[in-house]
């Protein structure tokens, strides 16, 4: 069973910060397939079209029958540990800060022999759950975790350090009007967050949950205008140095197309969508991504919840879905930027979410809670990219398939 | 069809450069200083060598073809062998053939490599591509890791204790009391094996070779050429190779020497009783037991039962590994894959010095190398004899 | 007039003319004026540094700025309203320069708006204030001081399910100023009409009837209980934007001294 994680003592200031180390990050661009299917949540191996054999390590011709044509599909997670090491001495400096460190054989049900990190609930001769993790480098790695669910298993040190876990971290959400705000608040207390700071731009004039938010135990309003240089920096200032996992929920929405009379609410979109994470980023970004070896409340992500119309406009949200894209394109800019702190940042991306910009429109619609739940699984299962609700789901699955088909089907004139 | 024999064809002038922990000599130095022996000890000038057979971890950006201008040499014909340690039987068999058919009359075999300062960790995590992909990031371990994975398995499945494989270690310890050129010089208990500090479980610090720099060489030519230079030398009565053999298992607790053992007695028209001295590829003590049983010594699993039943040593019922192997004379990267086949010659012609094991008149080599993701690939494995004087 | 000056600039000197700042700090969260979201917004006042002593620019600091012309202390032209939008010279580049300086009176409501959000400026009032003090004089100024420039945040929109909460004049009382041909109106409150102004007939009555007249409008002035209820002089000069309809802008007040030879 793994040993409960127990909150972290208060630092000693007088010991320097641990500078974040990388585990290896080299990849051939074969095994980048599994880091993008770590990125998603899936698991998923190269299957040779021919004649069926699942490979790995990723390669670029079958190994039973020669041909080139492997394609990536999602593979069965079962497998046996068929030999366990714990390793007590590594050259790699990420490694030799924290052996010491265990790691194994899994004979796959599916064929291969997967080599992978372990977690510690299991052992030599069990049957075991393979999952693609994406590792401090950003990279997809295999750890074997137990079939079933062990009490504190997110705690084992080996899991936590390819997730986001909330727990005894904490967490500032940007705008506490967001609907999705307050179900998010009470999900990263459930998972044990250490305290939750909650942005409240214009104090003048507050939400209707504002004071029930603000009664919460372990939570904090805290004055966040993302739109504004100086608000930003000014909190940063202030909580940029224990803020362990920043959630952005800020966001300004209105329908319309791009003929219009005007670029105001364009703007006022791109101000608070675009430019809003990059303002959060250049206040906070650095000092957290200087915590992400800082023990158990490390710094670990950032995360952004997009449109899933980033990917590819909707007419009637123009504007808005061109400030998603300009977020989304940030957030690749900053993936690179913070790669080499190891601090990760996830887009969440959702359908039309169930409030009044989209109240017209049809079901089914993103609500609040389905929005606060996909971040936590994001957060919780060390996830890159989440699509969120079947409208964002079926659109990246379409973008995915032909991206120019898909444009011309949102773009009118499609079945 | 039956093999052709290496009729004609000797190797000779085994030279070991003694190995140094960390160096900042290159390859090329390393190289140079055990191609200048052999050329001294053959009588040639490096103008005059027309055969070069090289193998190095450490040459880069440089190629063998590199080399011969670096130093100065002309040869008719050129290999590069990247086996580790699968190199030295390899590069043998080789320049054995080249030689037979003419295409060459001397073939300088050497190994070299560098070892500075964090050179390990920049040659584990880019050893391979499966290795960079699959196995280094996943605890850097290295090849202690993930041979450690070998031996757990091996373990659990053969009964082997860390006590069988520490027989080994000591016996080896103990020869290389008696091999000047030998990186450790203190004696080894099995208490002392036992209680040493982890690396990788199973493995504790005396399962693990210490990475080295050094070079070790050898001359192939025909024997009537041997004889006008007055060499000492060894015969070539079998060897074999194999790469990548039994891919479906899922851990390797089996080398490729077992798709070809019976074909390296046969050719050498003896069995394993007649091998009067027996030089393994010990990475690990495990690997050296897994040959003991790949190698017909005793049966598959009875490697943990043999190693308690003999003795390892050089004045022992089976002496093993008699200059103390990589893990107590050092592994210099390729050269480790020579070591063996260097001492081997030594052994067969008499010029084993403090290691001679009395009457060696048939030696048996055999090469692992590459672990490329989970398993070593390489497997090669040669028989000699000798006048043993 | 020379002389007019010069006898300003000696009781400016000696303290028998004091300057009161009428004006707000433009801050980034200072309210401004909410409307339906559906609606274009006011945009907040916005600060972003170009440079500070730094790489950008080694010896000097500056920012850039944005806002809307209706945000903080700010003065409203006849075009920012429909009523007006035909008023000749109703732009703030077109506008006379001499209205920028001229007399000032001071209503005080401040005792009813502290007991009624909603408190109106009625007939009755402005008649009463003509009873104590004269008829208001043409061309002057009228600011009705509430002391809402002392609350702070939520309070000072005071926004509520049906709207905000904040007192201003009733469509009778604006009909009465204009009657006496005043320059302008002023408020403490984020703009010149009630927070309820919406639910009169007109709708918004000072915005409306003020700019249909070519009248001006002052809000989120402050200070206010710093002047007397006649006898100061307002110095509300906007920027001079072409077209503008509105503009941030310093507000002063010229106000008898409590030192000093004055009278």
């Amino acid at each position: 069973m793994t040993d409960k994680l127990l909150p972290p003592k208060k630092k000693n200031p007088q010991l320097r910060q641990r500078v974040p180390t990388l585990p290896p990050a080299m990849r051939s661009r074969a095994a980048l397939g599994l880091t993008a299917a770590a990125a998603r949540g899936e698991f998923s191996l190269q299957h040779c079209e021919d004649c069926g054999a699942v490979q790995y390590p990723p390669r670029d011709a079958c190994s039973s029958c020669l041909s080139v044509k492997l394609s990536w599909r999602e593979t069965g997670r079962q497998g046996k540990l068929i030999a366990e090491t714990r390793i007590h001495a590594s050259p790699d400096p990420y490694y030799r800060e924290r052996l010491p460190w265990r790691s194994g054989l899994v004979r796959l049900d599916a064929g291969p022999t997967v080599l992978c990190h372990l977690h510690g609930d299991v052992g030599r001769g069990d049957t075991l759950r393979m999952d693609l993790k994406l590792d401090k480098a950003g990279q997809g790695a295999m750890i074997a975790l137990p079939v079933e669910r062990t009490p504190d298993m997110a705690d084992d040190p080996q899991l936590r350090s390819l997730t986001a876990d909330p727990k005894h971290r904490r967490i500032l959400i940007t705008d506490i009007r967001s609907p999705m705000t307050r179900p998010l608040i009470d999900g990263l207390l459930a998972a044990g967050a250490a305290h939750v700071f909650v942005g409240q731009s214009e104090s003048w004039r507050r939400g209707s949950d504002h004071e029930a938010i603000a009664a919460l135990d372990k939570v904090s309003v805290v004055q966040l205008d993302v739109t504004d240089a100086s608000s930003v920096q000014r909190l940063a200032a202030e909580i940029g140095g224990k803020t362990d996992i920043l959630i952005n929920t800020a966001r300004f929405v209105r329908p319309g197309g791009v003929l219009g009379a005007d670029t105001v609410f364009a703007r006022e979109e791109f101000e608070t969508n675009a430019l809003g994470l990059m303002r959060l980023a250049q206040a906070f970004g650095p000092g957290m991504a200087s915590r992400t070896a800082d023990g158990v409340n490390s710094a670990v992500a950032l995360v952004n919840l997009l449109s899933v119309h980033a990917l590819s406009a909707d007419p009637h949200y123009g504007a808005f879905s061109a400030s998603q894209s300009a977020a989304l394109s940030i957030s690749q800019t900053l993936r690179s930027e913070f790669r080499s702190s190891g601090l990760r940042v996830i887009n969440v991306f959702t359908g039309p979410t169930d409030d009044e910009w989209h109240q017209p429109l049809p079901p089914p619609k993103v609500p609040p809670k389905a929005l606060a739940k996909s971040v936590l699984t994001a957060l919780g299962e060390g996830l890159e990219d989440v699509f969120c609700g079947d409208v964002a789901k079926d659109l990246q699955e379409r973008w995915r398939k032909d991206a120019k088909v898909l444009e011309r089907e949102l773009t009118g004139g499609g079945a | 069809m039956k093999r052709q024999s290496y009729e004609g064809v000797v190797v000779t002038a085994p030279v070991s450069v003694p190995y140094v922990r960390y160096s900042q000599e290159t390859a090329h130095w390393w190289i140079a200083r055990a191609l200048k022996q052999l050329l001294d000890v053959a009588g040639l000038s490096p103008r005059e060598l027309d055969g070069f057979s090289v193998s190095s971890f450490t040459l880069f950006p440089d190629t063998p073809v590199g080399l011969t201008q670096h130093l100065g040499l002309s040869p008719r014909w050129l290999d590069s062998i990247p086996m580790g340690g699968a190199s030295g039987v390899v590069a043998l068999r080789r320049a054995a053939r080249a030689v037979q058919a003419g295409d060459v009359d001397v073939v300088a075999c050497v190994a070299g490599d560098a070892n500075r300062i964090d050179s390990f960790r920049q040659l584990l995590s880019s050893f391979s591509r499966f290795a960079m992909d699959a196995s280094y990031p996943y605890g850097s371990g290295g090849p202690n890791a993930s041979f450690a994975l070998i031996a757990d398995a091996y373990m659990a499945e053969y009964g082997a204790t860390r006590e069988d494989f520490g027989r080994i270690a000591v016996a080896q310890r103990a020869n290389a009391l008696h091999y000047p050129n030998a990186i450790m010089k203190s004696p080894l208990t099995l208490e002392q094996y036992l209680s040493a500090r982890p690396i990788s479980e199973p493995f504790g610090l005396f399962d693990c070779v210490m990475p080295c720099a050094g070079a070790e060489g050898f001359l192939v030519m025909r024997e009537d050429e041997a004889q006008r230079r007055g060499l000492a030398y060894a015969r070539i009565a079998s060897t074999i190779e194999r790469h990548n053999a039994f891919p479906e298992d899922p851990v390797q607790l089996r080398g490729g020497w077992v798709m070809d053992v019976d074909e390296l007695y046969e050719m050498a028209e003896c069995g394993p009783d007649a091998i009067d001295v027996l030089e393994t590829y010990d990475d690990y003590p495990v690997i050296s037991m897994m040959q003991f049983e790949d190698l017909g010594f005793c049966a598959k699993g009875e490697g943990p039962q043999f190693v308690r039943d003999r003795d390892l040593t050089i004045d022992g019922d089976f002496p093993h590994n008699t200059s103390g192997g990589q893990l107590s004379a050092g592994q210099a990267g390729a050269a480790g894959g020579y070591l063996g086949l260097v001492e081997a010659i030594r052994q067969v012609t008499g010029q084993a010095a403090g290691t001679q094991v009395a009457e060696a008149k048939t030696a048996m080599v055999s090469g692992f190398g590459m672990i490329n993701y989970d398993r070593g690939l390489c497997s090669s494995a040669a028989i000699i004899t000798g006048a043993g004087r | 007039m020379s002389e007019a000056i010069s006898v300003l600039a000696a009781a400016l000197g000696d303290g028998s003319v004091e300057v009161v700042d009428l004006t707000h700090t433009l801050d980034p969260d200072f309210p401004v004026i909410v409307l339906p979201p559906e609606f274009g917004q006011c945009a907040r006042f916005r600060m972003e540094e170009v440079s500070a002593y730094d790489g950008r620019g080694p010896a000097w600091k500056w920012h850039n700025i944005s806002m809307n012309e209706h945000t903080g202390t700010h003065f409203d032209a006849p075009i920012h309203w429909v009523s007006g939008r035909d008023v000749a010279n109703g732009a703030v580049d077109e506008i006379d320069p001499a209205m920028f300086v001229g007399p000032v009176v001071v209503i005080d409501c401040s005792e009813g708006a502290a007991s009624d959000d909603d408190f109106e400026l009625t007939p009755e009032i402005i008649a009463a204030w003509e009873a104590e003090h004269g008829p208001i004089p043409a061309n002057s100024w009228v600011l009705m001081r509430t002391d809402w420039s002392k609350r702070r945040g939520a309070e000072y929109l005071n926004m509520a399910d049906d709207g905000p909460h904040s007192p201003g004049p009733t469509p009778a009382a604006i009909e009465m100023l204009l009657a006496r041909d005043i320059r302008g109106f002023g408020t403490e409150t984020v703009g010149t009409d009630a927070g309820q102004g919406a639910h009169y007939t007109p709708p918004y009555p000072a915005h409306y009837l003020l700019h249909g007249a070519g009248k001006f409008g002052l809000q989120c002035l402050s200070n206010l209980d710093r002047l007397p209820a006649t006898g100061a002089m307002l110095i509300a000069p906007p920027l001079k934007i072409k077209g503008g309809t509105g503009s941030p802008l310093r507000v002063l007040a010229l106000v008898p001294g409590k030192t000093g030879s004055g009278e």
